[in-house]
């Protein structure tokens, strides 16, 4: 009780004099995970508006995998890239090893499977109830595409932050190929298992405090931007 | 303008798991007027209007245009019972089949704006489609259809749904229409309706088509006793 | 939003390494020490050269130097590094510093290795006693040493009980367990002196020189990976064997206790 407590008014101390460490690992965080976000999003939105709109012969056993990949754990994720990316490697000569680059490729391989498979399931929704409408009308394939991922943007927002939540909560991958380098690629999540393993709780309680602060904060901006729960609005 | 007409049918047939639903159908559709598609209820006439459309497969015989298919159903609009909406106002749910067929985004918006206020719904363009009423919502189908100015339009019991006024602005919205020279092919069970609105009707039972004739002739001498009875009120399968 | 703007351009700059900088595997144990906090600073300004540390287990650390992907690695574990240099993978390997095992346990000390002779009767009163005993379990230095002090005590650990919990973890989160436990474990002094959740544990027992740890510098082999920074490499060797640096490691104390003896031979390849 006394480390929470000890946490907490840590946090506040370091939020309110912005110490300047913190302020970098935190930035660098939400560098990291913001940037995968995005990337991941123009991946995993037109993949699962192609799976909602076409039929074709592997659909279901394709679903399923997406659906399984989204329990894939993330330090395996992070070993795999690490084996791509290094020295050694077949990517070594890209030199991204050990790079908050690096750290941005494991996070993408992270969320897109959970994104697609939250926007899938909403757009297949959508398509069950526009299907007749847009087969009538003869709309083409990219059109049908679109037309589901601009009416259905609301649950892909939530969707995206999902994905979110995933990415800046992570520390498995992210430390294997960052390697929790001062300066160069500490985030808020490997910091706090540096702290931990030191057996600084109360110093890793107040970075986790700042952490889920962030993440309160960046869910609560996205919302007020896209005007969420506001009356009569899609 | 009535380049796509006549439509011939033959021998055409749907099929559901083996089994006919539809057919086979010999028709000859002119390109004048409205025809009024009539049965009980699970005749096929939904079935019918699909395969016209080309929305539903054709297992057997053939039904063509007098343009190439492509062409053909650039030229056609389909409105369904119930209305699908978009997500989106009312605006711009009349204006999306423009929208898609390129025309840039003021002048869909600006022809939409014309289209809204000639069915009635000019009061709200800038609401969202759906917290609109049924009748509402069935006018908004129809101006969606109308707009791209389609040779013609297939509608599908348009006013099964909907309450006495609706169906009556409906109607009226219909003869204009058809009054510019659009072709309507329509289904309904209300014989009230398919008197008031049709040139030209088809019988249907049981998935094929009993008896075709000019509208006055059918209703004043119907040939088959399945379509007397029909007409009389009677319950016929 | 110009400030934030700025600073992330910044750290994208800091990501592209414009500076001199090489990379640069130690051990947790080492890290945990705080020595780096001191040394990397000096370094820095003496050579203008930025040491980025990765800070893993020994095992993992060999791997990196294996595959190339830093320049260089500080552990303390003799035979594996031998083996390293043996397979061509460094250099050579150059020692440093060394530091002292100890034995961590419960106040109460039940089984009684407070006032022991050495190290090995120590170990043969825990297992007699059968008390918690946290090992690191995790093939590094720190673990292959306790090893060869349990086959030193003549003790087979595969035939231990329950009590002998390997954990596969680093030193601080042994301790964190070891703490939690309340059991004894086998700690070098500076992660000890650091630890900042001790609870109920004390420090029993040290001194026995079989508890020596010693510290080496391996190069990775530019003839292996050519694109090392061998350079960088060499320049920080020359320093960490250095007057300067000596001085720097001698007089590091925790709670006025030193932790690391220097004892880098000049030009010792």
């Amino acid at each position: 009780m006394v480390d929470l407590w000890d946490g907490l008014t840590q946090a506040f101390w370091l939020v309110f004099t912005l110490d300047a460490e913190l302020a970098e690992i935190a930035i660098r965080s939400l560098y990291v995970t913001l940037t995968a976000l995005v990337i991941a999003s123009v991946i995993a939105f037109p993949l699962a508006a192609f799976l909602a709109v076409r039929r074709f012969r592997y659909r279901r056993v394709i679903i399923a995998v997406l659906n399984a990949l989204m329990g894939l754990p993330p330090v395996v994720v992070g070993l795999i890239v690490y084996v791509l990316l290094s020295r050694s490697g077949p990517l070594g000569v890209l030199g991204l090893l050990f790079t908050p680059t690096a750290m941005i490729v494991a996070q993408v391989v992270i969320i897109v499977p959970l994104i697609a498979s939250i926007a899938h399931q909403s757009l297949r929704d959508l398509w069950q109830e526009y299907h007749d409408l847009l087969i009538s009308m003869n709309v083409t394939q990219m059109q049908k595409m679109r037309t589901l991922i601009w009416d259905a943007r609301r649950a892909l927002l939530t969707a995206t932050l999902a994905g979110f939540g995933r990415g800046i909560g992570e520390v498995g991958a992210i430390m294997i190929v960052g390697g929790n380098i001062d300066n160069v690629t500490r985030v808020l999540t490997t910091a706090i298992a540096l702290e931990t393993g030191k057996g600084a709780f109360g110093l890793a309680l107040a970075l986790g405090f700042v952490l889920i602060a962030l993440t309160i904060a960046v869910n609560l901006m996205i919302h007020w931007l896209s005007q969420t729960e506001r009356e009569g609005r899609w | 303008m009535t380049a796509l007409f006549p439509l011939i049918v033959s021998g055409a047939e749907t099929h559901r798991r083996g089994k006919v639903l539809v057919g086979p159908v010999d028709l000859q559709l002119g390109g004048e007027g409205a025809t009024v598609i009539i049965g009980p209820n699970g005749s096929g006439k939904t079935t019918l209007l699909s395969l016209l459309h080309g929305t539903a497969r054709l297992h057997a015989g053939t039904i063509t245009w007098q343009q190439p298919a492509d062409v053909a159903r650039a030229a056609q609009s389909f409105v369904f019972q119930r209305p699908v909406m978009l997500r989106r106002s009312v605006l711009e749910n009349v204006a999306y089949p423009l929208l898609m067929r390129g025309v840039r985004r003021t002048k869909a918006l600006a022809v939409a704006q014309e289209w809204v206020a000639r069915v009635g719904l000019g009061q709200m363009p800038e609401r969202a489609a759906s917290l609109l009423s049924g009748g509402e919502q069935q006018k908004l189908a129809l101006a969606r259809a109308f707009i791209i100015e389609p040779q013609v339009v297939f509608l599908d019991e348009p006013c099964a749904a909907l309450d006495g006024r609706s169906t009556r602005e409906i109607e009226a919205i219909l003869q204009d229409q058809k009054a510019h020279g659009t072709r309507l092919i329509l289904s309904t069970h209300d014989i009230g309706q398919a008197r008031r609105l049709a040139d030209d009707v088809v019988f249907m039972r049981g998935g094929l088509v009993h008896e075709t004739a000019p509208a006055a002739q059918f209703f004043d001498a119907p040939h088959t006793d399945a379509a007397r009875a029909f007409l009389n009120g009677d319950i016929v399968e | 939003m110009k400030h934030l703007l700025c600073t992330l351009a910044i750290i994208w700059a800091g990501a592209v390494q414009a500076q001199d900088s090489m990379r640069l595997a130690v051990t947790t144990s080492f890290h945990n020490s705080g020595l780096a906090d001191i040394l990397l600073p000096e370094i820095q300004a003496d050579l203008g050269l930025e040491v980025q540390l990765l800070v893993v287990g020994t095992g993992q650390a060999l791997r990196l130097g294996e595959a190339g992907d830093v320049d260089a690695i500080l552990v303390h574990s003799r035979a594996a590094e031998e083996a390293f240099v043996a397979a061509a993978y460094a250099t050579h390997r150059r020692e440093i510093m060394y530091n002292d095992f100890v034995f961590i346990g419960p106040a109460d000390d039940t089984a009684g290795i407070a006032g022991v002779p050495d190290a090995t009767t120590g170990l043969q009163r825990i297992a007699a006693a059968t008390v918690p005993f946290v090992s690191r379990g995790d093939d590094s230095g720190t673990h292959k040493k306790e090893l060869t002090l349990w086959a030193d005590a003549g003790l087979d650990v595969t035939g231990f009980g329950g009590w002998y919990r390997a954990v596969g973890a680093g030193m601080g989160a042994a301790l964190n367990t070891a703490s939690g436990m309340n059991a004894y474990i086998m700690s070098d002094r500076a992660s000890w002196l650091n630890f900042g959740n001790k609870g109920d544990l004390v420090l029993l027992f040290a001194g026995d020189p079989v508890l020596f740890n010693q510290y080496a510098y391996l190069p990775v082999n530019p003839a292996v990976h050519d694109h090392v920074k061998a350079d960088q490499a060499a320049m920080l060797e020359d320093w960490l064997t250095s007057e300067r640096a000596a001085s720097l490691i001698n007089n590091y104390t925790i709670n006025g206790e030193t932790l690391f003896v220097f004892n880098a031979e000049p030009d010792n390849r």
